[in-house]
């Protein structure tokens, strides 16, 4: 047994069919042939850009195609059974059973109708492992394992009442209650705070190596997989590009392409110092959403001057997005003050002059929902250029030619619709609408989360590069630590509404450091084997989501 | 258009047909509209024609195409003005919100409690019965149906990033309605255009049938199936004529809306 891989997997080939609009559907191949094998107990990390198939290899092990997706080639092995030759009996058997699955989004999977205890003995109890009242002590069991408050009732409690990060420990404690042979973990912390990551990280960790289960771990983060898996296997649009041991993959790589993966995030930016007067200024600003009477923002004070970059970071509900609709107008302060060029904004958009809108301008974090699906980019940049400056014709054209020459899309591209372009490439497009405006500062909120690293690392160059040529202001919202080091000239931490540190980078990133930035900046996965648990000996606050 | 179901060409196909004589009444018509023809009342079908004649002996085939026509138009004109007033008032109302969403809805609730055909009956009780009325009445009353669709449509259109960014660069809510949302509330709304197509071929048939719609000696359908009903009796079909017309119009512009439904629902991104 002990010579045997656990699972095996030979030339797995993955097709679906496609539907694209106005054509006949087609079929293409996702999976071009992919090998590996899992020895029991091991954890093998599957780590990609978005749609290089990792989470559909992920689902091949329980010998499942999601939504049109069909394994049409190869073998899969599990315990010596080929799973796409086995009938219908051994697939249920092995689902639920000997293999079991921890999806992304743990919100979206429990049934939010029934009671946690409830879900996580389920399959146990339905495969026949365990009784319910043993199945029950099983999952008690585990949610202490697995470092979850109060372990002997929180069963009882439906999926709502817990946070996001013991939600997802909770599936954990599902996937693991009917004693699988392989977990496989789709994502499983990409959708948390960096805080509450490291938590379920290391309870993962933890109960992996104390269940003796192997495991697929699949993500997009290389620093997260890096404290995870004993081996890695690199993806890239279908096809394997590198397997090998975590070190051999982190301290060197082979490939061209796993290089980059590995030194992404590897920008570095010298701070500017401050000019004299600042371009923004916020003044006391406290803010409330209408209808409730909690101050979402607390008395916030920062300054950005022109060219520079100010980065505000902080979990969700920390009230970073909220500043920036309050500096947009979309959201009149309660009380406290926005000036901007020397001028005090009006606090509601609608009275605002069409100059302070056009020197102020917005990119979004999903560039999907940012452009009008019906308007073709050539509209979307030559609206602003026509509202503001009653740019038309031939005039219009070349400064539309200009601008996608500038965020380095080149010809073609005009009359295409957002649909036709990649996620990288519409934001590109979302960031020359903004600067069609000719603005001096642009907001950007979350621009790069939604975004595979690579890619994410093209844009922030290509803002670096802008800021340059264009001398506009950034002030850049963002939950991503690695970022703000990348790109920003201050910070501004906010942590439940207020700023616990502001001040320029060199300072805000250097000690002492208060708790919260403390456990925030360690939070940050880093690319280097036992990390994680050197940080977790050294932590001196506890993350929220506990 | 490439790939058309067999259904939906079906519906094109008659849905063109039924257009084509309406616009071109007068020339395919054997005879004239009111012109009586026959000394015989209900005469059978012959070669002279073609479907024999009506109640007071008119051709019962040039009553039906004029009919047609009438009815088409009708139903045609009442059909736009109810989208164009239903669409930019629900839109105007999702992208205002607040206290004008408040008025309008509460107000468009106000007049779809009322049943609309008893609403018609007693405006029409009062008014002069004129083909400008019959319209505006129509168009309005199914205005109220336009109105939720286009409001629910757009509700969730205004809370897309674009239109929030539409409205930081500072443009004026006909430019958000017509230039950010309506392209992309077009597919439903179109596909609902079909839909209350019909019913509004079955309202003004309705209300001819009741003698409240269109007066002789204009013809519609409704009309037609009211004049010579009492034939039923004595076996005569003349009556079921303009039911068959009703029924095959009405079936061949479902056939069309069910497929442009189809295409603008898909979730694969078509752009239709």
């Amino acid at each position: 047994m002990s010579d045997q891989p656990l699972l095996k997997v030979r030339n797995l080939k993955i097709g679906a069919t496609i539907y694209p609009p106005g054509e006949r559907p087609r079929d293409i191949e996702i999976v071009h042939g992919v090998d590996f094998d899992l020895a029991p107990g091991k954890v093998l990390g599957l780590i990609g850009e978005s749609g290089a198939g990792k989470s559909t290899i992920g689902l091949a092990a329980m010998a499942y195609g999601r939504g049109g997706v069909e394994l049409t080639g190869g073998e899969v092995w599990v315990n010596g059974r080929d799973m796409l030759r086995a009938g219908m009996r051994d697939v249920r058997n092995l689902r639920g059973g000997e293999v079991t699955y921890v999806s992304q989004s743990a919100a979206a999977s429990f049934n939010p109708a029934k009671k946690i205890m409830d879900q996580v003995v389920e399959a146990a109890v339905l495969q026949g492992k365990f009784s319910r009242k043993d199945a029950e002590a099983r999952g008690v069991e585990l949610f202490r394992k697995l470092g979850l408050p109060d372990p002997e009732n929180i069963g009882n409690r439906y999926p709502h009442q817990v946070s996001g990060g013991q939600l997802q420990r909770c599936m954990t404690a599902l996937a693991l209650c009917p004693e699988p042979d392989l977990v496989v973990f789709d994502e499983p912390t990409t959708a948390l705070d960096v805080t509450t990551q490291i938590d379920v990280l290391a309870a993962i960790k933890e109960a992996i190596r104390d269940t003796g289960v192997a495991a697929l771990y699949i993500t997009h983060d290389l620093a997260v997989v890096a404290q995870v898996s004993d081996h890695i296997m690199v993806l890239r649009m279908g096809e394997m590009v590198e397997y090998g041991t975590v070190d051999q993959i982190i301290n060197n790589p082979q490939e061209d392409y796993t290089q980059a993966l590995v030194s992404v995030r590897s920008i570095t930016h010298e701070e500017k110092i401050p000019t004299s007067n600042p371009l923004l200024r916020v003044q006391g600003i406290t803010a409330r959403y209408k209808g409730t009477d909690f101050d979402v923002l607390k008395d916030i004070n920062v300054d950005l001057h022109p060219g520079q970059t100010l980065a505000v970071v902080g979990e969700s509900g920390s009230g970073k997005s909220t500043l920036a609709r309050v500096i947009t107008g979309l959201l009149p302060p309660s009380k406290g003050q926005i000036i901007f060029d020397g001028r005090t904004l009006t606090p509601d958009l609608p009275t605002r002059p069409l100059d302070d809108l056009r020197e102020l301008q917005m990119i979004y974090q999903m560039a999907d929902t940012a452009m009008n699906p019906r308007q073709t980019v050539g509209t979307i940049i030559g609206r602003p250029l026509e509202f503001y400056f009653g740019l038309k014709g031939a005039e219009k054209q070349r400064r539309i030619q200009e601008l996608l020459d500038e965020i380095e899309l080149g010809t073609g591209f005009q009359d295409r619709y957002p649909a036709e372009l990649s996620g990288g490439q519409k934001q590109r497009v979302c960031i020359a609408r903004a600067l069609a405006a000719k603005p001096k500062l642009i907001i950007c909120d979350e621009v790069t989360s939604a975004l595979d690293p690579l890619v994410a690392d093209g844009i922030l160059k290509l803002l670096l590069n802008l800021q340059k040529i264009e001398d506009v202001a950034y002030l850049f919202i963002t939950h991503d630590l690695a970022t703000v080091k990348a790109i920003a000239d201050s910070i501004a931490v906010m942590f439940q509404g207020e700023v616990v540190r502001y001040g320029p980078k060199s300072e805000v990133l250097s000690p002492p450091f208060d708790d919260y930035t403390d456990l925030l900046l360690s939070s940050v996965p880093e690319m280097k084997l036992g990390w994680l648990e050197e940080v977790l000996a050294s932590r001196k606050m506890e993350s929220a989501g506990n | 258009m490439k790939n058309i179901p067999i259904s939906a060409m079906i519906g094109l196909f008659f849905t063109g047909l039924y257009f084509l004589i309406a616009i071109f009444a007068p020339l395919i018509a054997p005879y004239g509209m009111a012109e009586i023809v026959s000394d015989e009342i209900w005469a059978p079908a012959s070669s002279e024609f073609w479907l024999g004649t009506d109640n007071v002996g008119r051709d019962l085939l040039t009553r039906l195409i004029y009919g047609g026509r009438t009815t088409i138009f009708i139903a045609t004109m009442a059909t736009i003005l109810s989208f164009v007033t239903g669409s930019v008032l629900g839109f105007f109302a999702a992208v205002s919100g607040g206290w004008v969403d408040q008025v309008l809805s509460r107000f468009v609730d106000l007049i779809m409690s009322i049943p609309s055909l008893i609403f018609a009956l007693v405006v029409l009780s009062v008014m002069p019965t004129t083909m400008f009325t019959l319209i505006v009445l129509m168009g309005l009353l199914d205005s109220t149906r336009v109105y939720r669709l286009a409001r629910a449509v757009a509700v969730d259109i205004t809370v897309m990033d674009y239109v929030e960014a539409a409205r930081l660069r500072g443009e004026r809510t006909a430019w958000v309605i017509f230039r950010e949302i309506l392209p992309n509330a077009l597919s439903p709304l179109v596909a609902e255009m079909g839909l209350r197509f019909i019913f509004m071929v079955l309202f003004i048939s309705t209300l001819s049938f009741l003698g409240l719609g269109v007066q002789p000696p204009q013809a519609d359908w409704g009309g037609i199936v009211k004049e010579n009903k009492e034939g039923i009796n004595y076996g005569i079909q003349a009556a079921l004529y303009p039911a068959y017309a009703i029924a095959t119009l009405c079936i061949s512009i479902n056939l069309v809306a069910d497929w442009i439904l189809n295409r603008t629902t898909s979730l694969k991104g078509g752009r239709g």
